[in-house]
């Protein structure tokens, strides 16, 4: 329809079902979905992810994403959301908070340890941790206090010693256990 | 509680709600209320199949329990404790159990003045607890009474014969009738004449046992929806730019190019409202850029061209100075806090005496969740979702600047992602609402990290200045203590010769403990805006007294243990100022747990420096012990145990999250934190200026050691382990590298001096 419109002529179909013209755009996958996102390529990941999907899980922070509230995994990696123009998504695949957990609800062992530890202080930053601890846990199935010391996170409730526990917990294949 | 329903129902609802609550605020539950001569209302305005047995409870026919949560929860747990208590008094199988968080009950009183149905509510002050102690037991007390009646009707058995459990009530006999089957009889009683008694302790089941955060599951997965997270259709997102100079102006604005970002609709001026206290309206002039989504807001926002007016230059170095030239003078205090025995007499029998001042910077409050509101005003409704600590006080300022009538406006309040005391104060809200009434449309707002930081209510700097005199054999026989700071209370209302009750309690450690004590209170002017903040004034003070403890006992060559515990004396209770006791015997335990953990024996010989420190607030007591090791230049805390006595516990688990969180946000901001301003303005903009503590920086564990205290009713112990984490860790660097930190951050001035 754009060239259409460019010519200033309007199009009469000439058959009242109008195939929907292939929209360009960013393709991303998303937690198993795939979007098109035809808006602002400059647009950060995490305000698509907050204002367009209404997908609320991956918090802001702050303008860098310093204290990792807003990590996402892109192609398995974790990376700020707010950092991420939609411009260099085309292609990616996105993980989420909301896409840890199995489509049936079976939540990820890192999930399970942290409610098993109770790891949650007011729980804003916790999808941040979440995604730092899945990926440390997939580099490093046995992480040492050292490599947990790596997370980027920070925490002002102080749940970082239940985190701790809830990574080694998980580590330890007890996630779900008493 | 559903937001959903439709309005004419709602306001039905509430109207109910008005009819149990009565005269008695929240302590009214039940279904009917004979003396209001209300007929009972149709079951229908109740919700389809729920039966409301009270402001807090509601079973459904299959014997779900839904149970409400008073107090807005910021990551104190409240949330889990409060329906616990409730819970615990129903006898309610938890887990069958849901919770959901209250808004604002508030409801049409007389002369226009708002009626709060569910009685208090307020969060991260640290009386949750005592105050749902007082009422909410009687909540679920009440609804089992009910239901016990019904019953007693159904099976032909006095009440007093049957007993309740796991939400079913049984007759001796083994009968069984279970609380979904009794809803719709309980609900048709009439309330007794007199409060129904709680339990006794020894038939709690769940108070005292280690439960989850109710909110984990919800939290872990990414659903749970903090105020941040809301929408509403048709909504802007507004984002501010706030003069960095709190007492600036806007010299001049040239909004076009602005305007010409795609997606930007609309740019105003917001003012603080003359007149208005600190909290109540905008807190500094700000610019809103509104757009249709988040990412042009924020492009807008940069785009704007304008210049401010800038406010006086002051700088938070020379602050310090004039609190240093004030204490080293001879001028008369601002507020004489207190003022035992006679402090100057007693220097003249002087053996030997010690003078030590301590720096405490300025601190921001750094909620995880940055200060947004969503806020819908119509022509005669309001309906918000605010990050609050206080939604009666939201109310207020929603009210003030929309004229509403009192139970038109409704305010949510979801989880809330750190509060620590800025939401107490609701500039936001008046923010929120000024710019949703001018556009007339819902408005989304967000304060980025950079507003957060830059246009806090900050806690203030303070330098302490503290003398004592010991005699011969070591006993403090005074002890003198000068404080400057900028009060949190200026502006506020509170009368000139109250401005220090945010500042100093005349009560801490260690009065009543010297014969000869005196504490002076000086007051600095700043234009910085200052507010509550988490755990003050015991943390300011607590630091400078609790170090200053340990160089007596330096001095003195002695044991810092042996000196605190000499000071506090044989177990006995001390009248305090303010109504409550001091149970000496309660503190030395808890030093002594935390002593004893970390094998203080040791503590002359260890390689590793060990540092105590203990205090005590609203009836809770409290002790840290630190090890710290030195390698090198640096610094490591090796260990951490703390100890509390918070009367009863209701959650053990909750609990003990709370003193680990709190030790760590303690030793966090001690460890690196401070507001610095020059020029006037603010010098922190984002994380990496105002950096909380990494993974790395901080102990692997912490060891809380939870006194078993039956004897005493619950205290609040949200940020109880505040206070004595930086004494203790000051100490222990002191034992371990000779150097005495008197200056916060620790890490900064360590440095310095070593």
């Amino acid at each position: 329809m754009a060239p259409a419109q460019a010519h200033g002529v309007p199009v009469v179909p000439d058959s009242s079902i109008v195939p929907e013209a292939v929209r360009n755009g960013i393709d991303v996958e998303i937690n198993g979905e795939h979007f098109v996102h035809t808006g602002d390529p400059q647009m950060p990941l995490l305000w698509y992810l907050r204002d367009l999907l209404q997908l609320t899980g991956t918090k802001y922070g702050g303008a860098r994403g310093e204290n990792g509230a807003d990590l996402v995994l892109v192609d398995g990696k974790p990376v700020p959301a707010i950092t991420l123009p939609m411009a260099k998504l085309d292609g990616k695949t996105v993980t989420t908070v909301e896409g840890l957990a199995a489509h049936d609800g079976t939540l990820h062992p890192l999930q399970q340890a942290f409610i098993d530890e109770d790891a949650i202080g007011c729980g804003y930053c916790t999808p941040g941790w979440l995604i730092a601890g899945v990926d440390l846990l997939k580099r490093k199935p046995q992480p040492s206090d050292a490599d947990i010391d790596q997370l980027p996170n920070t925490c002002r409730c102080g749940c970082q010693t239940r985190v701790r526990a809830a990574i080694k917990r998980a580590a330890a294949g007890k996630a779900g256990q008493a | 509680m559903s937001a959903n329903t439709p309005n004419g129902i709602r306001l039905s609802r509430r109207r109910f709600l008005q009819i149990l609550a009565g005269t008695a605020g929240a302590l009214v539950v039940g279904v009917r209320v004979a003396e209001a001569g209300e007929p009972p209302l149709p079951p229908e305005w109740l919700g389809n199949h729920f039966q409301q047995l009270g402001a807090y409870v509601r079973i459904d026919a299959e014997g779900n329990v839904l149970i409400g949560a008073r107090d807005p929860d910021t990551g104190t747990g409240v949330a889990t404790a409060l329906p616990m208590i409730i819970a615990d008094e129903l006898d309610a199988d938890w887990n069958r159990v849901s919770v959901v968080q209250l808004g604002l009950g508030v409801d049409a009183g007389n002369n226009g003045q708002p009626q709060w149905s569910y009685g208090r509510q307020r969060g991260g002050t640290g009386d949750s607890i005592p105050a749902a102690w007082a009422d909410l037991r009687q909540a679920g007390a009440l609804a089992r009474w009910l239901l016990t009646q019904a019953a007693a009707r159904r099976l032909g058995i006095a009440a007093d014969r049957l007993r309740c459990e796991a939400s079913t009530v049984i007759a001796p006999d083994g009968r069984r009738v279970t609380y979904g089957s009794l809803v719709d009889d309980a609900s048709k009683l009439d309330l007794p004449r007199q409060a129904p008694a709680p339990k006794p302790p020894e038939r709690y089941t769940l108070i005292g046992k280690p439960v989850g955060d109710v909110d984990a599951h919800a939290i872990v997965t990414g659903q749970a929806k903090y105020a941040i997270d809301h929408h509403e259709a048709e909504a802007l997102v507004a984002v501010l730019l706030h003069c960095p100079w709190p007492d600036g102006s806007l010299a001049r604005i040239d909004t076009a190019p602005a305007l010409a970002v795609k997606g930007v609709v609309k740019v105003m001026h917001l003012k603080p409202e003359p007149g208005q206290p600190p909290g109540h309206t905008v807190i500094a002039p700000a610019v809103a850029v509104l757009a249709e989504n988040t990412w042009a807001a924020l492009q807008g926002r940069d785009q704007l061209k304008l210049e401010w007016k800038p406010g006086a230059a002051t700088s938070s170095g020379a602050l310090e100075q004039q609190a240093s030239a004030l204490l080293d003078g001879d001028a008369a205090p601002t507020t004489r806090v207190r003022d035992d025995g006679d402090v100057d007499k007693a220097g003249k029998h002087a053996a030997r005496r010690l003078e030590a001042s301590y720096y405490q910077p300025w601190l921001a409050h750094a909620c995880a969740e940055p200060m947004n509101c969503l806020a819908r005003i119509d022509k005669d409704s309001a309906r918000l979702v605010v990050p609050s600590q206080a939604p009666q006080q939201a109310w207020a300022v929603v009210q003030r600047l929309t004229g509403l009538a009192p139970e038109r406006i409704e305010i949510r309040v979801p989880r809330v992602g750190g509060g620590y005391g800025r939401r107490l104060d609701h500039d936001y809200v008046a923010e929120a609402v000024m710019l949703a009434k001018a556009v007339q449309k819902p408005v989304r707002l967000l304060w980025t990290r950079e507003q957060d930081f830059a246009n806090d209510f900050y806690r203030s700097a303070s330098v302490h200045k503290i003398s004592a005199i010991i005699d011969g054999k070591r006993n403090l026989l005074a002890w003198n203590q000068r404080l400057a700071s900028a009060s949190a209370l200026s502006g506020r209302g509170a009368p000139a010769n109250r401005l220090w009750s945010s500042e100093v309690l005349p009560d801490q450690l260690p009065a009543g403990l010297v014969p000869n004590y005196r504490s002076d209170w000086y007051a600095l002017e700043s234009a910085l805006p200052r507010g509550p903040h988490r755990a003050t004034p015991h943390l300011s003070n607590a630091f400078a007294v609790e170090s200053f403890v340990d160089e007596i006992a330096h001095l003195m060559r002695e044991d810092p243990l042996k000196t605190r515990l000499r000071l506090l004396g044989e177990p006995r209770a001390i009248a305090l100022k303010n109504g409550g006791v001091l149970d000496t015997g309660r503190l030395r335990n808890v030093l002594q747990l935390v002593a004893d953990r970390i094998e203080w024996k040791n503590w002359l010989r260890s390689v590793n420096g060990l540092g105590l420190a203990c205090w005590y607030m609203d009836g809770a007591y409290v002790a840290h012990a630190i090890e710290t090791s030195l390698q090198g230049d640096k610094l490591g805390i090796e260990r951490v145990v703390c100890a509390v006595d918070v009367g009863r516990v209701i959650n053990p688990l909750g609990l003990e999250g709370q003193v680990a969180g709190a030790t760590l946000d303690a030793l966090s901001t001690a460890l690196n934190l401070a507001i610095t301003y020059k020029d006037g303005q603010v010098q922190q903009r984002d994380w990496k200026d105002y950096p909380l503590a990494s993974m790395a920086a901080l102990p692997n564990s912490v060891e809380v050691i939870v006194v078993p205290d039956d004897a005493h009713p619950p205290t609040g112990a949200s940020f109880l382990a505040m206070p004595t984490a930086a004494p203790a860790l000051a100490n222990a660097v002191f034992r371990v590298s000779a150097v005495r930190v008197r200056r916060l951050p620790l890490m900064k001035e360590f440095q310095r001096l070593s």
